[in-house]
């Protein structure tokens, strides 16, 4: 979810009565829900961290773990408060429940780049709740006021008398927690801030952990899809009999997405798919080709209409009266998440209950949508949600659509079942970062500063007929299509601009990737900026740093990445080198790409430099982790990946043909963290974004070819 | 047929071309072993044959009776193996989930050149893909294996 819609929904009064801090119920003991307070109540630490009598302690996280390290992170936070060991800690997926819902959103669900910042005062005050606790414990067990008491490491003492958590454990269970706590001084930290280590590293190098892949149970079937080729497609008929002939095919069941094969395993399901016969009603999905799309989108560019996403002064006067003018078009296209597991989800029906595993970063959505499928109230469907094989916004889907075609599935077929979707069914199967067109004109004054701004966007709406419409689509502007333009600081002191927003509707479906609007946003701006520097004849860090002289942030962020980068020094022969600077999820980036172009034509990007502004580092070794992989991620697609369309069918399948990065394209990724103690901001996102731009403007360094369609292609 | 799997002798009734990888982990249960791309692709299914990397997820379980099968289950029998401790050191794993395949072609390396270059590791290792983007601590891992290993040779 994007960094503008956080201070959408924030705002909002519709979501915080719908279900900011319900934080009482307690499902371990099937209390009842209380009264909402007017105040925010304290959470229950019951529901967030169990110490055992062997001084084991569980936390259990409310949010999902997908690589970005909230495993460890959240764990940090409670550790913190409370004094354990930190060998001691184990970690679990929460189950669904409102007691865990998203403080900021009011909906349990991982996103955004919002798990840290949000987190970081509930999970610390749970820490400190359940110490509180444990030390009133120990302070009855030896009639002493329990101020004379202090902890460390797992241990409550008077000075002379000692006392584990573990022995401590049971008699604070009976305590009630307390109304407040007092959180440590941040100067006082031992853990937070410090560079930790992983604790899900053991069962991810022994093969053990588990993703929703990997759950087998006795009875347990494995089902596969086939759906539609052509996006918006319908069933017309099918024949089941050459698939029912395959040896561990049990059964050929009609669902809404198609028609799923449950066999004995995996192979025999696919096996039966492959042998299916289907006609399909295509419908006016059958004509869509992304070049046609691609054509559309630059004529309406250039017309008139469209919703007018900002406004400032009289555009045009300006820029007919500008010194110099400059036009642009910038486009990217669709592209597939592709995380390395592909998407699956097992379902058991029974009774009234509906039992899910999956690895899902939206358990709020699912479980509502699996309840309605499955006919049961909501509080009867478990999630039980395990590691996810990567998400990067996929499996964030406001439809839950691999959660509910499971339970349709388990409920035709009337067994429990694992639908699993093969790596064709992923890269075919939309959801994807939509295709967006950019038309910037520019209009430079004496001094080669902008003074006039026009900015055509065009894309496919990523919110539109979700439940978030009506709260983050505000006049026809979808705020992820324009975050990273509307916001920048590079346009708040130009006197006369205009951003304009067309949102054409097509069959595919589309949805946020990991850094959402401003994959495409950062892309343009950062490239536009780089044009005017070239054009107004500046050092792209210099002509940077004027326009942001209201922004001091950005500015030692983009100085401080240049200087590390060497900027300003000869790169080694054959390399140039191109800056960015973006802001995304509330955390500023800037980063410098050092490449190269071989014989071949072929991009090469060997060093990115980064310095990154978070606000606060919680775990540096985590956050290096996360500006290297964002950094890998958006190099995929700067570098090699494109989804297309001919004939309403997507033409790239599996990973020979959608390419993503690999380990010889991978480049050094420095990462320097400022701590500016600024409002707190992401991290799992941000440096996705500025990366396009910054090896663009490095290949224009070195070869003076402006390359302003992504995937970048000299050839 | 029989298969020896870890060390063990496992009898399973599978169709000549079921590949390796679903025998592994629909019928056997090895679920360390991971379906990724399920065309020798992304190599998340990588075990070893007789030592050597292998893509099980195009490999018929025909083909492979009665010889030496490892998978990441079976690489150490409590994650000791130099690469997996030089992957908890260095910290390298994100969701994880490509990362039986990482380790067991970088295991597979290891034997065949106990000190890997930089573009060694680049080959060995490109068909192995991580979403997450973990490539850097991969190689620098690799590295801080060779090492370990040297010193248990000493």
């Amino acid at each position: 979810m994007s960094g503008l819609g956080r201070r959408e929904l924030l705002k909002s009064s519709l979501l915080s009565g719908a279900g900011l801090f319900i934080a009482f119920h307690v499902p371990s003991k099937a209390r009842a829900a209380a009264p909402k307070p007017k105040a925010p109540a304290p959470p229950d630490p019951n529901a967030f961290v169990r110490v055992a009598p062997d001084g084991t302690v569980t936390v259990l996280l409310a949010h999902s773990e997908m690589g970005q390290g909230i495993w460890t992170g959240l764990a940090m936070m409670v550790a913190e408060e409370l004094d354990c060991e930190w060998s001691k800690i184990r970690v679990e997926h929460a189950p669904a429940a409102p007691v865990y819902a998203h403080p900021a959103f009011g909906l349990q669900m991982t996103g955004g780049s919002t798990t840290t910042w949000s987190e970081l005062e509930r999970y610390r005050t749970v820490g400190a709740m359940a110490r509180d606790m444990l030390v009133r414990a120990a302070a009855q067990k030896w009639r002493m006021d329990p101020k004379k008491l202090t902890t460390a490491n797992g241990v409550v003492t008077d000075g002379r008398r000692k006392a584990t958590y573990g022995d401590l454990a049971q008699a604070a269970q009976a305590l009630s927690p307390p109304r407040t706590v007092t959180l440590k001084d941040p100067k006082d930290w031992k853990i937070l801030g410090k560079p930790t280590r992983r604790l899900d590293t053991p069962e991810k190098i022994t093969g053990k952990a588990q993703f929703g892949m990997d759950v087998q149970f006795p009875g347990l079937r494995t089902a596969l899809i086939a759906r539609s080729p052509v996006f918006g497609g319908t069933l017309k008929s099918f024949d089941p009999s050459k698939a029912k002939a395959v040896p561990g095919v049990e059964a050929v069941v009609p669902v809404p997405s198609g028609v799923a094969v449950v066999a004995s395993n995996y192979w025999a399901a696919k096996q039966g798919r492959d042998a299916l016969k289907i006609e399909w009603d295509e419908g006016p999905g059958a004509t869509l080709d992304s070049t046609v799309l691609l054509a559309n989108y630059r004529g309406q560019a250039k017309g008139p209409g469209g919703a007018v996403a900002g406004k400032k002064g009289d555009a045009d006067s300006a820029m007919a009266g500008a010194t110099k003018r400059l036009e642009a078009e910038y486009d990217v296209p669709y592209l597939a998440h592709a995380p390395m597991e592909p998407l699956n989800c097992t379902v058991n029906l029974e009774g009234n209950r509906c039992e899910i595993w999956t690895g899902t970063q939206f358990q709020g959505m699912d479980q509502t949508i699996a309840a309605k499928i499955a006919g049961v109230p909501p509080e009867h469907v478990t999630i039980h949600t395990t590691f996810l094989g990567g998400g990067f916004g996929r499996r964030a889907n406001p439809r839950s659509d691999f959660v509910a075609e499971a339970v349709h599935v388990a409920k035709a077929a009337g067994v429990p079942v694992k639908v699993v979707w093969t790596r064709e069914d992923d890269i075919r199967g939309g959801y994807y970062r939509p295709l967006f067109l950019h038309r910037v004109e520019v209009g430079l004054g004496n001094d080669g500063k902008p003074v006039a701004w026009r900015h055509q966007i065009v894309g496919q709406s990523i919110l539109a007929g979700t439940p978030f419409e009506q709260l983050m689509v505000k006049g026809g502007v979808d705020a992820t299509s324009i975050e990273g333009v509307t916001d920048s600081p590079y346009l708040e002191p130009i006197g006369a601009r205009q951003i304009t927003l067309h949102s054409p509707k097509n069959q595919v479906p589309v949805l946020w990737w990991r850094s959402v609007g401003n994959t495409h946003t950062a892309f343009a701006m950062e490239s536009v900026i780089d044009e005017m520097a070239w054009a107004a004849e500046k050092d792209p860090v210099e002509y940077r740093a004027a326009l942001l002289e209201k922004s001091p942030r950005h500015v030692k962020t983009l100085q401080l990445a240049a200087e590390k980068a060497g900027w300003g020094s000869r790169p080694p022969d054959g390399r140039a080198r191109g800056v960015a600077v973006h802001e995304s999820f509330g955390s500023i980036i800037a980063e410098v790409a050092e490449v190269s172009v071989d014989a071949d034509k072929n991009i090469h990007v060997h060093k990115v430099t980064c310095a990154v502004d978070c606000g606060t580092a919680i775990n540096p070794l985590g956050i290096e982790a996360q500006v290297q992989g964002a950094v890998a991620y958006g190099l995929s697609a700067v570098l090699h990946s494109e989804l297309t369309l001919k004939d309403g069918r997507v033409e790239q399948s599996n990973f020979h043909d959608y390419r993503v990065l690999r380990l010889p394209d991978m480049p050094q990724v420095e990462v320097h963290i400022i701590e500016s103690g600024a409002k707190m901001g992401g991290i799992g996102e941000p440096a996705t974004a500025p990366v396009s731009a910054a090896v663009a403007n490095a290949v224009y360094a070195l070869t003076r070819k402006r390359l302003r369609s992504l995937p970048l292609k000299l050839v | 047929m029989k298969l020896n799997v870890n060390g063990a002798a496992h009898e399973v009734h599978a169709p000549d071309d079921m590949p390796l990888l679903w025998v592994l982990r629909d019928l056997l249960g090895f679920t360390g072993v991971k379906f990724g791309c399920g065309m020798a692709q992304c190599g998340a299914c990588t075990v070893h044959l007789d030592g050597q990397a292998i893509r099980s997820c195009v490999t018929p379980v025909s083909a492979v009776a009665g010889r030496r099968i490892t998978t990441i289950e079976g690489l150490s029998p409590d994650g000791s193996h130099p690469v997996q401790q030089a992957w908890a050191e260095i910290d390298v794993v994100q969701c994880g989930y490509c990362q039986s395949g990482q380790i067991m072609s970088a295991a597979a390396l290891l034997t065949e050149n106990p000190s890997p270059s930089d573009a060694d590791i680049d080959i060995a290792l490109a068909g192995n893909i991580c979403r997450c983007g973990t490539y850097q601590r991969i190689r620098e891992a690799v590295h801080r294996a060779a090492a370990l290993n040297k010193r248990v040779q000493r």
